[in-house]
């Protein structure tokens, strides 16, 4: 075994990690966010959004994550030049990176999931506990801010971590747009050292104990509200 | 001096149907302040439901509401039905209405004290330091004081309504509902739960309660009222819906749930 190209790719390796990291707090945190959305739409009683957002979970669950990612990268890719006032925009720099792209295909995709998931805790609420915060008065809004949603997601919890660690193991699908993550850059020392196995030790080792980290967040998560077993 | 003279509750002739089931055909009910009124009648007779229809989980398809000093305004809807019209109203008369459940329905996501104070802060906007004095008062007056930390889920289900009965009397309700408060609970826990609304009572607070606890009701009710069938079948003070009652229904229900 040969790990002696680590220091000399050590700048590589840390900013593929970094970037690892980055792609997954993004896409998760942001996805997450649109999955509320996606939720509430779903369980509401708009029929225009539960449409929509019901589309969108089956289009983002029922295709592969490489076919949306090239879409997004060579397809919305290749329009944003033509939405007017977006060139000249701060944004811009960042919209011609593959980065960019990778982003937000992990976020649209991870939000569709946790979309799907979270109406799935919504309805899972019981029915009294709602009934319950209605009696006092809470205006829907309310009830949805400080019971519904807060309960489902905590119902959701175990099933949240499983879906983190898979978003970990689907970032290295970035590489095929060009971005450095810590696969890519394991591709590269690979190809430069001709070193078939150890790169990829390590990396896998480092998918290891990311994976390890989110399962001590997420169980911390969990026991901030006791339950009985 | 102007609310002491009218009643805290008026509600008249209360129609509700599901699809076309009629399950409540024209029930009204009178509390003046300090009433204990029992509601009692066999299984589907409409007893949850005439109780939910007057803090509006149920939405009524008629009658006239007078609650805690005000009319509940309604429009006719699109369906022919009528609605509150106004949902704030709604809010509002519900956060003078403390609900009382079966299956106690705490929050499992909070603590007990947290539990309690919920609607004293975020609903009413009460400060944050009285509501938990207030809450840690009521809490020890229904004996759960050393509880205020727990989750429910940790709380025998004798505590677990005794703290869901405190987090009603929280918002300083104008009327208590009760919807068979100790059904769900194993029998020797039943009584620590009585014992509670035994004190209510006693101070005189507003309550309607649904009960299958007889003599229970017996003992604490200024009046009783017998459904059957979404109607009122008898009303009156208990010694006489119990001892003297003149519908034979009635009759019959009470001798059948008496041994
Ligand atoms: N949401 C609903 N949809 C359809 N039917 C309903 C609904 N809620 C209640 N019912 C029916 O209305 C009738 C009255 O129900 P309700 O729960 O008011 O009876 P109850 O007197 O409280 O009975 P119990 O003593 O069993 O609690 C029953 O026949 C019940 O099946
Ligand atoms: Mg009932």
């Amino acid at each position: 075994m040969d790990f002696s190209w680590i220091i000399p790719y050590r700048e590589l390796l840390l900013n593929g990690a970094l970037l690892t990291c980055m792609l997954l707090v993004i896409s998760v945190v942001l996805g997450f966010a649109i999955a509320i959305f996606l939720a509430i739409a779903q369980v509401g009683n708009n029929p225009v959004l539960r449409v929509a957002a019901k589309s969108y979970c089956t289009f983002f669950r029922g295709t592969p994550l490489l076919i949306q990612l090239w879409l997004i990268y060579y397809g919305l890719g290749s329009y944003l030049p033509y939405i007017p006032g977006l060139k000249g925009s701060f944004l811009w720099p960042l919209m011609r990176e593959g980065l960019f792209f990778a982003a937000v295909a992990l976020t649209l995709n991870f939000a569709a999931y946790q979309g799907e998931i979270l109406r799935g805790t919504l309805l899972a609420v019981p029915k009294g506990e709602l009934e319950a915060a209605l009696a006092v008065g809470m205006r829907p809004s309310m009830v949805l801010r400080r019971i519904w949603l807060p309960r489902a997601i905590r119902i959701g919890l175990p099933t949240f971590a499983g879906e983190v660690i898979l978003q970990l193991k689907a970032t290295p699908i970035v590489f095929s747009v060009t971005v450095m993550d810590l696969y890519g850059a394991a591709y590269k020392i690979r190809q430069d050292t001709l070193l078939v196995y150890e790169p990829l030790i390590l990396v896998a080792a480092f998918y290891v104990a990311l994976t390890f980290l989110i399962t001590q967040v997420f169980q911390r998560l969990e026991n901030a509200v006791p339950a009985r077993r | 001096m102007r609310l002491e003279a009218r009643p805290a509750l008026v509600v008249k002739d209360v129609h509700k149907s599901y699809g076309t089931l009629k399950v409540l055909k024209g029930i009204s009910l009178e509390a003046a302040k300090g009433d204990v009124v029992s509601i009692i009648g066999s299984s589907g007779s409409g007893k949850s439901t005439f109780l939910r229809c007057i803090n509006f989980l149920e939405i009524p398809d008629q009658g006239s509401f007078h609650i805690n000093g005000e009319d509940v305004e309604f429009r006719t809807g699109r369906d022919g039905k009528s609605h509150p019209s106004n949902p704030r109203q709604i809010e509002r008369l519900r956060s003078g209405l403390g609900m009382v459940f079966q299956s106690f329905n705490l929050w499992p996501h909070m603590t007990i004290l947290q539990n309690v104070i919920e609607a004293p802060v975020h609903v009413l906007k009460v400060e944050r330091k009285a509501a938990i004095e207030k809450a840690e008062a009521l809490l020890a007056k229904v004996g759960l004081y050393e509880k205020r930390e727990s989750y429910p889920a940790f709380l025998s289900g004798g505590q677990q309504q005794r703290a869901s009965i405190a987090r009603a009397l929280c918002v300083d309700p104008a009327v208590m509902l009760f919807d068979e408060p100790t059904s769900a609970l194993d029998p020797e826990l039943v009584g620590e739960v009585l014992k509670v609304i035994r004190s209510l009572a006693e101070e005189g607070r507003t309550m309607i309660m649904v009960t299958h606890e007889m003599k229970f009701a017996r003992d604490v009710s200024t009046r009783v009222m017998f459904l059957h069938q979404g109607q009122v079948e008898e009303v009156g003070p208990p010694s006489q819906v119990f001892g003297a009652p003149t519908s034979a229904r009635c009759k019959e229900f009470i001798a059948a749930g008496s041994h």
